[in-house]
């Protein structure tokens, strides 16, 4: 706790901007700036045909600014996929995949990091395998126990599933963060007679908590924004997630190409908005829980 | 305290010094074998711990694996059991050009995945965290920052298919560029010929990628003290030697991370060329994963599917533990 105040008055100093800018210095902005657009020309191409007419799209090509304001194309997508239904789908699937692949990554960390169990090198990688396996070696074998237990074509499989996979990169991010734990506040909380499990709830928790907040946002956006798995189990258009819904059009000839600019836009800005939301999280720096 | 001392000190110590040692303990002792890092709880009492984590992947992970393995010796459609085959899917394996064209590109895709967004994301993330955020401020440089980061906000089907559209030989962005800047004959159908898909494929990949070294290299660069940069200022020190002393050294544990996790998801690829280009044409944009997949799902090959991921799996296992031996002793030389 104590580092996230001096992290904090850290970052006020560096607010403080120098105004004695070099020549040099406007270089790498402008450089970062230029690659900034790059970075950005597909989303602006999207943004230019999301409110398009079609018939604009097609005299007019896609780099023209549109002739009018049209939201045929968004009109279009969200009443063919049911985009409320599909957010709603994305949206408490990876938040629940979020918060329980958290929850586990801490107890194994726990055991891993702070615990010090015995051959945790080799408990760590034999987790990473969640990571490790190509996905696709996973769907026959899943596809015929999540049958078996009726829990095919059902969310819980992509939270059971994704809950696993995203823990393995927690734990192997936050037993390296623990096990640099600060080992003064351990001691401390021995002398009090604290129980392993209060140390972990009342001190190990609260003070790792930027480097959890991080992990949160990672899990939530990799989840919202995985295919394979969900494109293999969620066969029922009423199960799906955002992703899918969109990448179901590029298979439908009938869309139009502003229809589909027009569901890209309308994909992201879930995410975007949950992003702005934890922007301030992500500074806060993934390992910023070790003291050192 | 004195309960610990008996499980941490060997029978053959004198009772008498575990008595002085109970009081203060040496950095020796601290570092005793099956002890945990909080004093006086020894490491077997953490088992507990890892019970829902080792049963939900043995569940997910490990049983799915083996079964992959198992498959792997057998001739199995999917739809009637499958029938034992010894060897022959591995064996079919190894004389498959298909098969090593696949892992010839997935040295392409950890280019583009791995050694270039890490370059790239060490140049951006010190020069807004050392230049830009001193200089214009904290706000251009999160500003920037989440412009970098936002391809990685894009789910991998949206960003393939804005791609494909935008690289599409008909009317698509990059040629109605080309044509309005006069480069008309440059026109291409940029990922449906065999001399461009591949370079294509990874031009987009490192668009995809480059956010993520970014953001998880500056916010490593909040643990360096700004006093460091502030130093090395006052001695004139140039950017390139505040870089090459401070910053490089300081986020070695994210380069890590970031590399391990990137060649991972690089060696493992499979939407973005799934989407768009479906391995081909021919076989020139072919990776294992799909290549993998395309066995299992389409050719219903199961057993010669689950011949490739394996063989992919042991690949990625072997380089994972590669990784981490090197991290680790990077680890212990940096602690000395």
């Amino acid at each position: 706790m104590t580092t996230a105040t001096a992290h904090s008055q850290d970052y006020k100093k560096l607010a403080k901007v120098k105004k004695n800018r070099s020549a040099g210095d406007w270089t790498a902005l402008v450089i970062l700036i230029v690659g900034g657009l790059v970075m950005l020309f597909p989303l602006i191409v999207i943004l230019l045909n999301a409110f398009k007419t079609s018939g604009d799209y097609n005299t007019a090509g896609p780099l023209s600014w549109p002739k009018e304001f049209s939201l045929t194309g968004v009109v279009k997508f969200w009443n063919a996929s049911n985009f409320p239904e599909k957010v709603w789908n994305s949206v408490w699937t990876s938040g629940l995949v979020a918060i329980l692949a958290v929850l586990l990554s801490i107890l194994n960390s726990f055991a891993l990091g702070i615990g010090r169990v015995k051959g945790r090198r080799w408990i760590v990688l034999l987790i990473m395998l969640a990571n490790m396996m190509p996905q696709e070696a996973l769907l026959y074998p899943l596809y015929i126990m999540f049958k078996a237990i009726g829990l095919y074509n059902s969310q819980w499989t992509i939270v059971i599933i994704f809950t696993v996979i995203q823990s393995a990169f927690g734990t192997y991010l936050l037993s390296s963060v623990y096990g640099t734990f600060p080992r003064a506040i351990l001691e401390a909380a021995t002398l009090d007679g604290a129980s392993r499990w209060k140390i972990l709830k009342d001190i190990v928790f609260p003070i790792s908590r930027p480097t959890l907040s991080v992990m949160l946002v990672f899990f939530f956006i990799w989840t919202w924004n995985e295919y394979m798995i969900p494109m293999a189990f969620l066969v029922d258009n009423s199960t799906q997630t955002v992703p899918i819904a969109v990448s179901a059009l590029s298979g439908d000839k009938l869309m139009d190409v502003t229809t589909t600019a027009a569901a890209s836009l309308l994909s992201i800005i879930p995410t975007l908005i949950f992003f702005l939301l934890f922007q301030r999280t992500l500074s806060r720096g993934i390992t910023s829980g070790a003291v050192k | 305290m004195t309960s610990q001392s008996t499980i941490t000190e060997s029978a053959g110590h004198a009772s008498s010094r575990k008595a002085a040692k109970g009081t203060k303990l040496s950095k020796a002792a601290r570092r005793e074998k099956g002890m945990s890092r909080i004093p006086g709880n020894p490491s077997r009492k953490f088992w507990v711990y890892l019970i829902p984590g080792v049963i939900m992947l043995a569940w997910i992970i490990l049983v799915p694996t083996v079964w992959n393995f198992y498959l792997s010796f057998t001739h199995y459609r999917g739809i009637k059991p499958p029938t034992w085959a010894g060897g022959y899917n591995w064996n079919k394996l190894v004389h498959d050009a298909t098969f090593w064209i696949s892992f010839r590109n997935s040295i392409w895709m950890i280019i583009a995945m791995v050694v270039i967004p890490i370059v790239l994301g060490l140049l951006v993330s010190s020069l807004l965290f050392d230049v830009v955020q001193k200089k214009f401020g904290a706000k251009t440089a999160s500003t920037l920052r989440a412009v970098y980061y936002l391809p990685q906000l894009l789910p991998i089907a949206v960003a393939a298919l804005a791609m494909g559209w935008i690289l599409r030989p008909d009317k698509g962005a990059l040629n109605s560029l080309l044509q309005a800047i006069g480069l008309g004959n440059l026109q291409h159908n940029w990922l449906g010929s065999p001399d461009t898909a591949l370079i294509f494929l990874m031009i987009i990949m490192i668009w995809i990628q480059l956010g993520y070294p970014v953001v998880i290299f500056m916010s490593g660069l909040q643990r360096v003290d700004p006093e460091l940069y502030e130093a090395a200022d006052l001695d004139g020190a140039n950017w390139f030697q505040r870089f090459r002393a401070i910053t490089l050294p300081s986020i070695k544990p994210e380069i890590f991370v970031v590399a391990l996790t990137c060649t991972i998801a690089a060696l493992k690829v499979f939407a973005p060329v799934y989407m768009l280009t479906k391995g081909g044409p021919g076989t020139s944009t072919m990776v294992p994963s799909y290549y993998s997949y395309s066995q299992f799902f389409q050719t219903q090959q199961v057993g010669y599917g689950a011949a490739i991921s394996t063989a992919l799996t042991v690949v990625i296992v072997i380089v994972s533990i590669v990784f981490t031996n090197v991290q680790q002793k990077a680890e212990r030389e940096d602690e000395e």
